[in-house]
């Protein structure tokens, strides 16, 4: 499942990251790299974008850039 | 000999509070070459050899944005005595990658772990050693807000730049990957010895810039290595780099950092989140905080600090010190036209950017607590949404909102917007949120022209088209402008945080700064152009003026001025948006440009006559007239500060100007006309402090112009559409 899916409260492990780009080297350079642990903690308002917690901060990003980060459950 | 210390950190980890705490005031903001990113450099306060930079915050030294090139160059290429990295040791993990970047530089380094108590907090404990032992270079703990440790710290940092220790290489990377750096190395050769490592890992991380600075010729055996070791690293070397680091990163951490408990925490900072983006009360939240916002700015109230200085900054000006710089020059026997080129010139229009900044620093220090708290990020994650359907993103709307209020720090504000084209957009059409001085303007035509019946909803629709064509336009931006870049969200939303009253007002004062030197500098040069237009024409220079004038000088009226010439040249552009048939309303606009509330006060010069100001000056009670101040020291009616009043009335709306509603070849409008004229106005070129706001942050006069001709353009279509269609149906 992508990140996009995880429901808010849950917490999953990334296993891959989507194809080549200036965002995805970005969402790794913040720290989202297989084998972390992300929690999503909340969507806003409106729906988009989402809040996550990744290495001990809160990332946001927006569920286009999500739906690229490949998770499992944990 | 100086020594130079760079500062080099993630954002919101406290460096710049370092910053201060190192410099105080003896910093220098000033701008990095070719980017509107500020410079900021100081010397420190115990030692005046120790030069220090705050280089801008970044996440990494990958080519990003503007920050993390300037940052890396600054690094890698000037080659300060050492950096010393801040680390926020809440978030020690993300904040390491940078570390390791900067460590490949092969610069003297030092590390200093800030936040100790927030760190205290969240129950994590570092082992400064152990951590220093790891990766080869002195840690320091250190409070910046409170300077805890910061003796300590520069002590360290001077010692390590004396000796100007490499730190050591890191061992982190796989066979794979070194095995690609050492072809690499020998393709590098000719460039600078201590920038080949690091260029040769940026190489395997597929680097724009870096690639750029290949030879042609050489492009394609690097690019072949490229694909070998991509081949080896299951598709992807670039992601294992970066993979490879932040594994090295968990082990350090592992060994060195003790955290009470590996889940997520709530804090006390997560607790005020959980209220503040709440999917019921965060618009209503950010709606009263925005309203207090604006209240303290511009408002009249008793919190209305902004208003206030403003009013004693202007009474001054206007008053004791304009009277006392005529009253010298006219004792010095100076000529009329020499007291005018003063008095209406000089004086008035650094009088126009001097009553800007109270306001304007009070927004801004407003800002910059609203910012530093870390609400920002907030308001911008919550917005996001709506505004992508626009073309736009979140971070968008604090510049719009602001320009309600006034373009000018609106378009300061833009900054925040990383990627270009987003920023680029967002300035362009910031100006069609009708700022407060344009509201003068739309209640003379409603006081004089509009049943009061109709004179709110007016208003409503005037404000309405303003945001309708802003997204209608942002929309059409969007396609028209090329971006290489995507926009993207991917933003850290700091810890809340209390700021310190010295950061917020170092930081609003900076930005003031910047705005009155260089938009300063424009509305200056315009008002003296257009004081000049307005008050000469052939006679001052052919001698007749002197002739004809009681006074002998040699200006004029500005019906007969080289303005109002220039006006019956252009008016025929306002003949397809009906108000072109007479120069008045040209020249209105044109003096709109000053400042556009200024649009009344001419409008009151070339419609009003004395029988006009007579007519007011009756209807109001001797009460009135005392508390305006109208009377002289014979108690008649002074006629300068007659007209002043009236001025002021018509610019509430509570009185009317007859010759605004005569026949159109004289000038007269009727409520259609007003409409495209209000429209034209609002969606014009923004006064001449926009302007100089704008060239500031776009950074090139060619966007400048880009950027008013696309406003001059949609306010003719728009007022040309309101005239053309109304025509039809009445």
């Amino acid at each position: 499942m992508t990140l996009k899916e995880v429901k808010i409260g849950e917490s999953c492990v990334v296993t891959s990251l989507g194809k080549k780009g200036v965002a995805r080297r970005r969402i790794m350079e913040m720290g989202v790299t297989p084998g972390v642990t992300v929690k999503v903690i909340k969507v806003a308002p409106f729906g988009d974008p989402i809040e996550v917690n990744v290495r001990g901060y809160e990332l946001s990003l927006r569920k286009s850039e999500a739906e690229q980060i490949i998770v499992e459950k944990v | 000999m100086s020594i130079k210390i760079a500062l080099a950190g993630n954002p919101n980890c406290g460096k710049t509070t370092l910053f201060n705490y190192l410099t105080g005031a003896k910093q220098h903001v000033g701008n990095w070459p070719g980017v509107t990113v500020d410079k900021k450099e100081g010397t420190y306060r115990k030692n005046k050899s120790v030069k220090v930079l705050d280089l801008p915050g970044t996440y990494s030294l990958s080519p990003y944005s503007a920050e993390e090139i300037i940052a890396r160059d600054y690094i890698v290429k000037e080659r300060p005595d050492v950096v010393i990295n801040i680390i926020d040791g809440t978030s020690i993990e993300r904040n390491l990658y940078l570390t390791l970047q900067i460590i490949e530089t092969k610069v003297p380094m030092v590390i200093a772990v800030n936040m100790e108590d927030e760190m205290k907090l969240k129950g994590i404990t570092v082992d400064y050693d152990k951590l220093s032992k790891k990766l080869g270079i002195p840690v320091l703990p250190i409070i910046a807000r409170k300077g805890t440790g910061v003796i300590e710290l520069i002590d360290a940092a001077l010692v390590v730049a004396e000796k100007a220790g490499i730190p050591n290489e890191l061992s982190l990377f796989d066979e794979n990957i070194n095995a690609a750096l050492e072809k690499l190395l020998p393709i590098l050769h000719g460039q600078n010895e201590n920038e080949k490592t690091w260029k040769a890992i940026k190489l395997l991380e597929s680097d724009e810039v870096v690639l750029a600075t290949i030879p042609a010729a050489a492009r394609e055996k690097v690019k072949a290595i490229i694909d070998t070791a991509d081949k080896n690293a299951d598709g992807d070397v670039e992601a294992k780099i970066a993979d490879l680091r932040y594994q090295y990163i968990a082990k350090i951490v592992k060994e060195s950092v003790k955290k009470k408990s590996e889940k997520h925490i709530e804090t006390v900072s997560d607790k005020w989140d959980k209220i503040l983006t709440n999917r019921i009360l965060a618009l209503p939240i950010f709606a009263v905080i925005m309203f207090l916002m604006f209240e303290i700015t511009f408002g009249s109230s008793f919190i209305g600090i902004g208003a206030w200085l403003q009013s004693i900054v202007c009474d001054f000006w206007d008053g004791p010190f304009t009277e006392a710089v005529l009253t010298g020059l006219e004792n010095l026997g100076a000529a009329t036209w020499l007291l005018s080129l003063f008095g209406d010139g000089i004086l008035a229009g650094l009088g126009g950017i001097i009553s800007f900044l109270p306001q304007i620093l009070i927004l801004f220090l407003l800002l910059s607590v609203l910012e530093d708290t870390g609400y920002m990020a907030r308001v911008a994650f919550v917005m996001d949404r709506i505004f992508r359907k626009f073309g736009l993103t979140g971070k968008s709307f604090i510049p719009l909102l602001m320009g309600f209020g006034c373009s000018v720090p609106a378009l300061m504000a833009a900054r925040t917007l990383e990627n270009d084209k987003d920023r680029r957009i967002t300035m362009m059409i910031t100006p069609f949120m009708s700022c407060g001085a344009k509201l003068p303007i739309y209640l003379m035509f409603i006081g004089t022209l509009f049943d009061e019946k109709y004179r709110t909803i007016t208003l409503f629709g005037v404000y309405f088209l303003g945001i309708g064509v802003a997204i209608l336009s942002g929309i059409i931006l969007n396609k028209l402008i090329k971006s290489d870049s995507v926009s993207h969200f991917i933003m850290e939303l700091p810890e809340y945080r209390l700021p310190t009253i010295k950061s917020v007002l170092i930081h609003g004062w900076e930005k003031i700064k910047g705005f009155a030197v260089k938009a300063g500098t424009v509305i200056f040069a315009s008002t003296i152009l257009i004081w000049f237009l307005a008050s000469f024409n052939v006679g001052s220079f052919n001698g007749e003026n002197a002739k004809i004038n009681d006074d002998g000088s040699i200006l004029c009226e500005m019906d007969d001025s080289f303005l109002a010439s220039a006006g019956n040249g252009v008016k025929v552009i306002f003949m397809p948006l009906g108000f072109g048939d007479n120069w008045r309303p040209a020249v209105g606009v044109v003096t709109g440009w000053i400042a556009k509330e200024n649009i009344v006060a001419t409008f009151s010069q070339l419609y009003a006559d004395e029988t006009v100001i007579d007519a007011y000056i009756d209807t109001l009670t001797e009460k009135e007239i005392q508390e305006k101040e109208l009377l002289d020291d014979n108690d008649k009616v002074d006629p300068d500060a007659a007209a002043e009043a009236y001025d002021e009335a018509l610019m509430e709306g509570v009185v009317d100007l007859p010759a605004l509603k005569g026949p159109r070849e004289e000038g007269g409008f009727d409520r259609l006309t007003a409409w495209s004229f209000m429209a034209f106005n609002l969606l014009c070129m923004p006064c001449f402090a926009a302007v100089g706001a704008m060239r500031r942050e776009l950074g090139t006069w060619r966007r400048t112009l880009q950027a008013i001709g696309f406003q001059m353009l949609t306010a003719w279509i728009v007022a040309f559409l309101i005239f053309q269609i109304g025509n039809l149906f009445l």
